[in-house]
């Protein structure tokens, strides 16, 4: 098990460094001088070449790409913006915890509404209530987020007036940043749960929980949904990553002081050390959430933490009542 | 052999008219495709054509479902966008699959230490969200609606390569494989001919969704000003020029936004009907 976790653990570093030169590499093809841009077209040559120095912009690919290594790594600093000449490291401590919150909650009310959604199709497999639940979820699997998050707004916010339609100063503010941001997971998980819950439901070890007389409640709860949980839960993770895009493009419609304003107004002006600060951080922390999904994984599921284990461990997951 | 596959090719388009909702889906995506042949028939005005004397007229008889801030008629510029978001939907799943099944079957096909560094790169690939990913591509390339169908067909190219690979993996050492070398098949061409046709299945259905899904995610780039640009009637881009006039103009937005959902719901549909149909295991 603690082979397994440390494993994964360093398996963290090459990825860091693998996504800072992606994201690094990206940038450095992007056309358009960003010297340029600040001084204006009238700039003489000598200044932009001047401030070409001074941004780190001159010098060959590796050049660059080593000195943005040593910057994020060693001095552990992502440079400042180039308009406001804030620190992007203090903009992304300020602005982060919310773009994880509203994803994070996201997450949560998915849950929420899509596994119970879920199981409640697989055992009324067949009746209208499976399909009424499958169709709505396609539905809102198919919506577009950002376009629900209008929609939220302009009847809660514009018509109703019950909650805010910008900006999160209190508790209500998240309401509807959330709800627009949890449906289409809401609506995903509700699939996967129902398509994980039909496949357990057929095991024999289902019929014989049955046939020794369990209730149906306790075999649904205890024996199917158990085991279709596992593989939800790595699909949970990956949620997390759209959710973290979903967020952005949805605090853009809130206002939301959060990663995904400050990215889209750096994108705008071409605002370099803003975007691939940003994009690293946002991808070390979906990283993070897959490690962790990982380690929760061996944790729940037998099959994963006996290849680590002893012997002894093997032959007791193996009594356990899990699919092969 | 021939006659037998005829058979099941129809035994499977037999399963797949007897869903209901996958017909409906497709019955969608045929109406879409006549809209973006017959365009120029099917629209009342020209998509660009400015009226600064009728902005923002209601739904009605003049504007079946009105003009938007510059007076331009918003069915006719939804019927053009249909050219867009197929455009879109159809060249970005062709680049990602491409992209996708040429960096799978390398890995999958050479194994070892090659398959090894390919998957790995893959990895990290895959941990910066596919959203970002295209965001932070499109921002690099520039907006415009090409730059975007690009972007969202590199960042989606994983699913592909992992789907070939494993496939790969799993018939690398059949028979028909190794026939197929026996009689000197170049390494492409035992990938083409020998491989693919064996994926065809699952690579169908993600094809399909992935139309859906790409319309949708070039609709949030068109959105945030990345994608389409004006005056090309984008669904997106509508929306999002539309959200200044919301609270008093609300079917600038509603309307748009439906036409991104039907789409995306009909692929799905189709996409799902064509998985019961190709696996009815899958079934239950």
């Amino acid at each position: 098990m603690g082979k397994y976790i440390l494993k994964r653990l360093l398996w963290i570093i090459p990825v860091v460094l693998g996504v800072t030169i992606m994201v690094f590499t990206i940038m450095y093809l992007t056309p358009g001088d960003p010297a340029r841009m600040i001084l204006g077209s009238n700039a003489t040559e000598e200044k932009v070449e001047a401030l070409h120095e001074q941004m780190g912009l001159n010098g060959t690919y590796l050049q660059r790409l080593g000195r943005y290594m040593k910057q994020v790594f060693v001095d552990q600093d992502l440079g400042s913006s180039y308009y406001t000449g804030v620190s992007v490291k203090e903009q992304i401590k300020a602005r982060l915890p919310y773009t994880l919150r509203i994803a994070g909650i996201s997450i949560l009310i998915a849950a929420c509404i899509g596994i119970p959604l879920g199981v409640l199709a697989a055992t009324h497999h067949y009746t209208w209530i499976d399909n009424t639940a499958m169709f709505a979820s396609l539905f809102c699997v198919s919506m577009p987020g950002f376009w629900f998050a209008l929609i939220l707004v302009s009847f809660f916010a514009l018509k109703l007036g019950w909650l805010p339609a910008v900006g999160i100063k209190s508790w209500t503010g998240y309401i509807l940043p959330c709800l627009a941001g949890a449906i289409g997971g809401a609506a995903g998980l509700a699939r996967q749960t129902r398509s994980g819950m039909l496949e357990v439901i057929r095991q024999d070890y289902i019929t014989t929980a049955r046939a020794k007389g369990q209730t149906e409640r306790k075999v649904i709860f205890r024996h199917a949904l158990k085991n279709a949980l596992i593989p939800i839960i790595t699909v949970m993770g990956g949620m997390f990553g759209s959710s973290l895009g979903g967020t952005l493009i949805i605090e853009t419609i809130f206002s939301i002081p959060g990663m995904g304003t400050y990215l889209t107004d750096a994108i705008s002006k071409r605002d370099y050390p803003v975007i691939q600060g940003g994009v690293l951080f946002i991808s070390i922390c979906f990283c993070l959430i897959m490690l962790l999904v990982d380690i929760v994984y061996a944790f729940v599921d037998p099959r994963i933490r006996s290849q680590y284990a002893g012997s002894t461990r093997k032959r007791k997951a193996g009594k356990g009542d899990k699919k092969e | 052999m021939k006659k037998k596959k005829k058979s099941h090719t129809r035994e499977i388009l037999h399963r797949l008219f007897k869903n209901k909702l996958a017909v409906a889906g497709l019955v969608v995506i045929i109406l879409l495709v006549l809209a973006a042949i017959f365009a120029p028939l099917l629209a009342p005005y020209a998509y660009e054509a400015q009226d600064l004397t009728s902005t923002f007229q209601a739904p009605g008889k003049a504007h079946l479902l009105g003009t938007d801030n510059l007076g331009r008629d918003i069915l006719s510029r939804l019927i053009y966008g249909t050219r867009q978001s197929l455009r879109i939907g159809v060249l970005s799943v062709a680049i990602a699959s491409v992209l996708g099944i040429t960096f799978g079957s390398i890995a999958g096909f050479y194994g070892g230490k090659v398959d090894n560094v390919l998957m790995r790169m893959l990895d990290i690939y895959q941990s910066v969200p596919a959203m970002l990913l295209s965001i932070a591509l499109a921002a690099a390339l520039g907006p415009g609606l090409n730059n975007a169908i690009l972007a969202i067909g590199i960042s989606t190219m994983a699913e592909y390569a992992r789907m070939i690979r494993a496939q790969i993996l799993t018939v690398r050492e059949r028979e028909y494989v190794e026939a197929a070398r026996a009689i000197n098949a170049s390494d492409p061409r035992i990938v083409l001919k020998h491989i693919i046709p064996n994926a065809f299945a699952p690579l169908i259905v993600s094809i399909t969704m992935n139309i859906g899904n790409s319309i949708l995610a070039a609709a949030t780039l068109s959105f945030i000003g990345l994608g389409a640009q004006p005056p090309l009637p984008e669904w997106g881009a509508m929306l999002s020029a539309g959200r200044s006039y919301m609270r008093d103009y609300g079917y600038l937005v509603i309307i748009p936004g439906i036409c991104i959902m039907a789409s995306v719901l009909a692929f799905n549909l189709l996409g799902d009907g064509l998985r019961d149909a190709l696996d009815p295991k899958m079934k239950n």
